[in-house]
C-alpha cells in the first residue's frame, strides 16, 4: 500500500493506506482523530465536515490521494481547548442533544463565518443547510452561529 | 443501598434505583467484599469534597446524563459546579430499569434518585453530629458543608469516612419544591466540552487493542435467505482478514472500517425467497381491507357506537394513512464485543442494556454474570437502539472469530436493515346528534403490531358516551418496532385533524369543541383514563393565549392540536403563511405540562427537537418497499428535515408541583396535526396521508383573484 504524507492540524502525518481510502476513515481509523463523524458516506449529511485549505468539505467523499499536500483541519485542530468562538457559542447556547453531528456543524459554521463575518439570517441557513441534525436542534444551531458571528465581528 | 469507604479515602454510596431505601436498613457493605471496578452504582465523595455521580440510564440525546444526577445533587445538597458525572455501566444488582424508552427515565427515577441523595446527605450529617456530640436535627447543610447550632462547620469530605461506617437511615426527609437550588435551573449538557472538541464519546469512537471491524452482509430483501456465497474477491481486498458466515448473514472482518466495507462490496452472494417478498402497494390494499372488514380486537368500548351512528343527525368518517419510517440515528448502528472464555465484554450504544446482555448470554450459552456491558454516549436512539440486533451480531461474530470485533453498519445497512415504524392506517367515525358528539369509533390497521393498551384511554376516551377502539394487524416479514412516540406519532395527527373537521361539520369553534369534551371527563371515576382534563384544559387555554389564536393578521393561518402521551399534556399551534402559493410553517407555539422541570435548558431542547422532528417526518418521511426491498437507503432518496425548513419554536412550560413526566417524546405527535390543520386554513385542502410533501397538489393556496 502506498504511503501518504498529510498536513493535519499543522502537523505532518504519514499514513499507509490504499489510494481509494476516504479521508474520513484515515482520520478516524489511522490517525485516531475520531471527532470527524461518519453519517452517510455520500457527502449528504455533513457529519464528516473538515477544512481543506480553509474550505469546509466532506471528508467521506475525498480520497486520501486527493488531499495529499493540502492543509487539513479537523475539529481537534480548530482550537486546542474548545476556545474557538464557534465552539464557545455552541457551549453558551447548549446546542447538542445527542451531539453526534455537532462537530460537523461547528466545522461548517467556522469556515462559513471566516468568509462571511456578518451574515444575514438567510445566509446562515443557506450555509448550514447541508448539515443534518437528526435530533433537530436547528433553532439552537442557528442561534449559536449568530452568536459566534457577533463574537468574531 | 450500599455504602463503603474507598481505599483512597472517600465514600461510595450505592443505590438500587427503585428499590432504594427499603424499609429494612442494612449495615454498610464490607469494603473487602467490594470489587471497585465492578461496583459503579454510587455517589462518590472524595476527601476533598469533590462529588462524582454515576448516571445509570442510557444517554441517547434526551439529556438524562445531566438531569438524573441533578436530582441526586439537589437532595445531597452539593453545588452543581462541584459535581462530576460519569455514565454508569449495566449493573443489575444496583440499578433497575436501565432503559431509555417511553420517556420514563425521569418519571420513574424521580423518587429513588431524590431518596438516594437525601440518604447520603443524612449519613454525612449524622457523622458530623456524632463528631460534635450534638443531635443531627440541629445540623444544617449547604452546598457540601454541614453546620451546627454553635456555628461549627465540616465539609462533606471531612466526614465521609465516618459516614461510611454508619447505619443507613430510614425515612429521610426530602426537600420542599420551594427549597430547590439545582432542580429548575439551567444546566449545560454534562458532555458539552467533549462534544464540541470531538473527543471520543460514541460507540463508533470506541477502540480496543486488536479490535477488527465487521461489515455484515444481510439478506437484501425481507423474506430472503442465504443460498450461497463466494468470498474470493473479498479476501483479495487489502486489509480484509476473514469472511465468516453466521446464520443467513456474512461478516467481512477488516483491519479497519474501509477495508471491511470494501470487502463486503466485493462479496458475491445468492439469495432465495423463503417467504413472500412484500411491497407497499400490497400493504396499502391489505390494510384498507382490514379497515373495511369486521375482524377486529376491541380494546375499549363504552355505550353502543352502532346505536349512536344509527340515531345520528350527522356522521363523519375519515381514513388516515402513514408509511413505514426508518429511525436514521445519525450514528449508524454499531457495537463492540469481545467474547472470551472468561467474559463477554460489550461496549456501545444501546437503549436496553439489560435485555440485550441477557439475550446474548442465552444465545452463547453463558452465564449472565459473564457479561460486562458498558454504554457509550449514543448518536440518537429514537427507539432503534431498543433492539440489540447489532450487539447480538457483534457477540456472535466475536465468538466465532475469537477476536474483539466491532460491527459497523453503513448508512445503507442502517436504513435497509431497520426495525421500522410500521405502516399504519386509521379510520375514525363520529356521530353528531342535537349538536353534540354522541359516538366515536377509532379503528387501527397496522403492520405487525397494534397500539399499546393505554392509548384507548387517551383523549377523547371518557368524553363521548358511545366510544369504541378496534384494532387489526397484518403479519409481515418486514421487521418493525418502536419509533419515537410509537403509534401516537401518527395517531395524534389523525385524531386532531378529525376533530378540526368535526368542528367544521358541527359549525362550532374548534377550541370550544375540545374544551366542551374535556368538561365531561372532569370528576370521572373511570380509573383507566390516562389524561387529566384539568391539566389539558389549562394547557389548551395557555396555548390559545400565547399563540394569539384567532387574532393573527391576514395572511397568517393557524392550526391547533392538544395531545396527551407519555404522561405529559401538550398543546401546539402552528403559524403558516403562503409563500409563492405554498404553505410554509413559520412558528410553532408549544405549551407543555410535564410537571416539575428538572433542567429547563435541556427540556427546551427536547421540546424544540421533538416539534421539528414531528414536522420533518410528517412532511418528508417516506419509506416504501418493493419486493421486500426498501426503495431508499441513503439521504439521496430519503429526506430528513434541514435547517431551512425548521420553524421557530416558542415554548411555554406550565408551572406546577406535579412529579415530573416524560419529555423525549410528547411534543412530537402534536406537530404533524398542528401543521396539517394550519395548511387546511391556508389552502382549504385537508391532508389525510403522510408524508405531506408527497401530495404537492394539496399544498397549494387558493388561486387569487387578479384585480385590475
Amino acid at each position: 500500500m502506498p504511503t501518504y504524507q498529510l498536513n493535519i492540524n499543522g502537523e505532518s502525518r504519514s499514513v499507509e493506506v490504499s489510494e481509494d481510502t476516504p479521508l474520513l476513515w484515515v482520520l478516524r481509523d489511522n490517525l485516531n482523530l475520531v471527532g470527524t463523524k461518519y453519517g452517510c458516506g455520500i457527502a449528504l449529511c455533513g457529519s464528516c465536515t473538515i477544512h481543506l485549505d480553509g474550505t469546509a468539505v466532506r471528508s467521506c467523499a475525498l480520497t486520501i490521494a486527493q488531499v495529499e499536500g493540502k492543509s487539513i483541519t479537523t475539529i481537534e485542530g480548530l482550537s486546542k481547548d474548545g476556545s474557538h468562538p464557534v465552539q464557545e457559542a455552541w457551549k453558551e447556547v447548549d446546542v447538542p442533544q445527542c451531539g453526534y453531528c455537532q462537530t460537523g456543524q461547528i466545522m461548517t459554521a467556522s469556515a462559513f463565518l471566516k468568509n462571511n463575518p456578518n451574515p444575514t439570517e438567510d445566509e446562515i441557513k443557506d450555509a448550514m443547510h447541508g448539515n443534518i441534525c437528526r435530533c433537530a436542534s436547528y433553532t439552537r444551531i442557528y442561534k449559536a452561529v449568530e452568536k459566534a458571528a457577533s463574537k468574531m465581528a | 443501598m450500599k455504602t463503603s469507604s474507598l481505599a483512597g479515602g472517600g465514600l461510595l454510596i450505592g443505590f438500587n434505583l427503585f428499590n432504594a431505601c427499603k424499609p429494612s436498613a442494612k449495615p454498610p457493605v464490607n469494603l473487602a467484599e467490594l470489587n471497585y471496578n465492578d461496583f459503579n452504582a454510587f455517589i462518590k465523595i472524595a476527601d476533598n469534597g469533590a462529588v462524582t455521580i454515576f448516571s445509570p440510564n442510557p444517554e441517547i440525546g434526551q439529556g438524562v446524563k445531566t438531569s438524573m444526577p441533578m436530582i441526586i445533587a439537589e437532595e445531597l445538597d452539593v453545588a452543581w459546579k462541584d459535581v462530576y458525572v460519569r455514565q454508569g455501566i449495566l449493573d443489575t444488582n444496583n440499578y433497575t430499569r436501565q432503559v431509555a424508552g417511553g420517556s420514563q427515565s425521569i418519571r420513574f427515577g424521580w423518587d429513588p434518585l431524590r431518596e438516594t441523595g437525601a440518604t447520603a446527605r443524612q449519613m454525612l450529617v449524622n457523622a458530623a453530629a456524632a463528631r460534635w456530640g450534638v443531635d443531627p436535627s440541629e445540623c444544617t447543610t449547604n452546598e457540601g458543608v454541614i453546620s451546627n447550632a454553635a456555628g461549627d462547620k465540616l465539609g462533606y469530605g471531612e466526614v465521609v469516612n465516618e459516614a461510611a461506617a454508619l447505619q443507613i437511615p430510614e425515612d429521610v426527609a426530602l426537600k420542599d419544591v420551594k427549597d430547590y437550588k439545582i432542580i429548575g435551573t439551567d444546566a449545560s449538557n454534562v458532555d458539552i466540552d467533549k462534544i464540541i472538541t470531538g473527543e471520543p464519546l460514541f460507540g463508533l469512537d470506541y477502540k480496543s487493542e486488536g479490535m477488527v471491524i465487521a461489515s455484515v452482509m444481510r439478506p437484501p430483501a425481507f423474506g430472503q435467505k442465504l443460498e450461497s456465497y463466494n468470498d474470493t474477491a473479498s479476501m483479495a481486498v487489502d486489509g480484509v482478514i476473514e469472511v465468516l458466515k453466521f446464520g443467513d448473514k456474512i461478516a467481512v472482518l477488516g483491519k479497519d472500517t474501509w477495508s471491511a466495507m470494501k470487502g463486503k462490496k466485493a462479496l458475491k452472494a445468492e439469495w432465495k425467497a423463503d417467504s413472500k417478498l412484500e411491497s407497499t402497494e400490497d400493504h396499502d390494499k391489505l390494510l384498507l381491507g382490514l379497515l373495511d372488514g369486521n375482524k377486529f380486537e376491541t380494546l375499549r368500548t363504552d355505550g353502543n357506537v352502532k346505536k349512536a351512528f344509527a340515531e345520528a343527525d350527522k356522521v363523519l368518517e375519515r381514513t388516515y394513512e402513514s408509511p413505514f419510517l426508518p429511525h436514521n440515528c445519525l450514528e449508524p448502528m454499531n457495537f463492540y464485543a469481545n467474547v472470551t472464555p472468561e467474559k463477554i465484554h460489550l461496549v456501545g450504544p444501546i437503549q436496553t442494556p439489560e435485555g440485550t446482555a441477557k439475550h446474548i448470554a442465552k444465545l452463547l450459552e453463558r452465564d449472565f454474570e459473564d457479561v460486562h456491558l458498558e454504554m457509550t454516549r449514543q448518536g440518537g436512539g429514537f427507539g432503534r437502539r431498543l433492539y440489540g440486533d447489532f450487539a447480538v451480531e457483534a457477540a456472535e461474530i466475536s465468538n466465532l472469530a475469537k477476536k474483539p470485533v466491532k460491527v459497523v453498519f453503513s448508512r445503507d445497512d442502517d436504513m435497509a436493515d431497520g426495525i421500522y415504524r410500521p405502516a399504519i392506517k386509521y379510520r375514525i367515525k363520529a356521530a353528531v346528534k342535537d349538536g353534540k358528539v354522541t359516538g366515536y369509533h377509532l379503528k387501527e390497521a397496522a403492520i405487525n403490531s397494534n397500539m399499546y393498551g393505554l392509548i384507548p384511554n387517551f383523549f377523547p376516551a371518557g368524553a363521548i358516551e358511545n366510544y369504541q377502539v378496534d384494532v387489526a394487524k397484518y403479519q409481515s416479514n418486514i421487521t418493525t418496532g418502536a419509533w419515537r412516540a410509537p403509534y401516537t406519532n401518527f395517531l395524534a395527527f389523525a385524531e386532531q385533524s378529525f376533530f378540526d373537521e368535526l368542528a367544521e361539520l358541527m359549525e362550532v369553534d374548534k377550541i370550544q369543541l375540545r374544551l366542551d369534551l374535556l368538561q365531561k371527563v372532569k370528576g370521572t371515576t373511570d380509573e383507566r383514563i390516562q389524561y387529566s382534563p384539568e391539566r389539558m384544559e389549562k394547557v389548551i387555554k395557555k396555548a390559545v393565549e400565547k399563540s394569539g389564536w384567532g387574532t393573527k393578521p391576514e395572511g397568517v393561518y393557524q392550526g391547533f392540536v392538544n395531545y396527551y402521551c407519555h404522561n405529559s399534556h401538550v398543546a401546539e399551534v402552528a403559524d403558516v403563511v403562503l409563500e409563492n402559493g405554498t404553505p410554509v410553517v413559520k412558528k410553532i407555539t408549544c405549551v407543555v405540562d410535564c410537571g416539575i422541570v428538572i433542567n429547563p435548558l435541556g427540556a427546551l431542547n427536547q421540546i424544540e427537537g421533538g416539534v421539528i422532528d414531528g414536522i420533518g417526518h410528517s412532511m418528508y418521511g417516506d419509506f416504501a418497499f418493493e419486493d421486500g426491498m426498501p426503495m431508499s437507503t441513503n439521504f439521496d432518496k430519503y429526506r430528513l428535515i434541514r435547517i431551512k425548513e425548521a420553524p421557530i419554536v416558542e415554548t411555554h412550560l406550565m408551572k406546577n408541583e406535579f412529579s415530573p413526566t416524560g419529555l423525549g417524546e410528547p411534543t412530537l405527535p402534536p406537530a404533524g396535526g398542528a401543521i396539517a390543520n394550519a395548511f387546511k386554513a391556508a389552502t382549504g385542502k385537508r391532508l389525510y396521508k403522510q408524508p405531506f410533501s408527497k401530495y404537492p397538489e394539496l399544498l397549494k393556496g387558493p388561486e387569487k383573484e387578479i384585480i385590475g
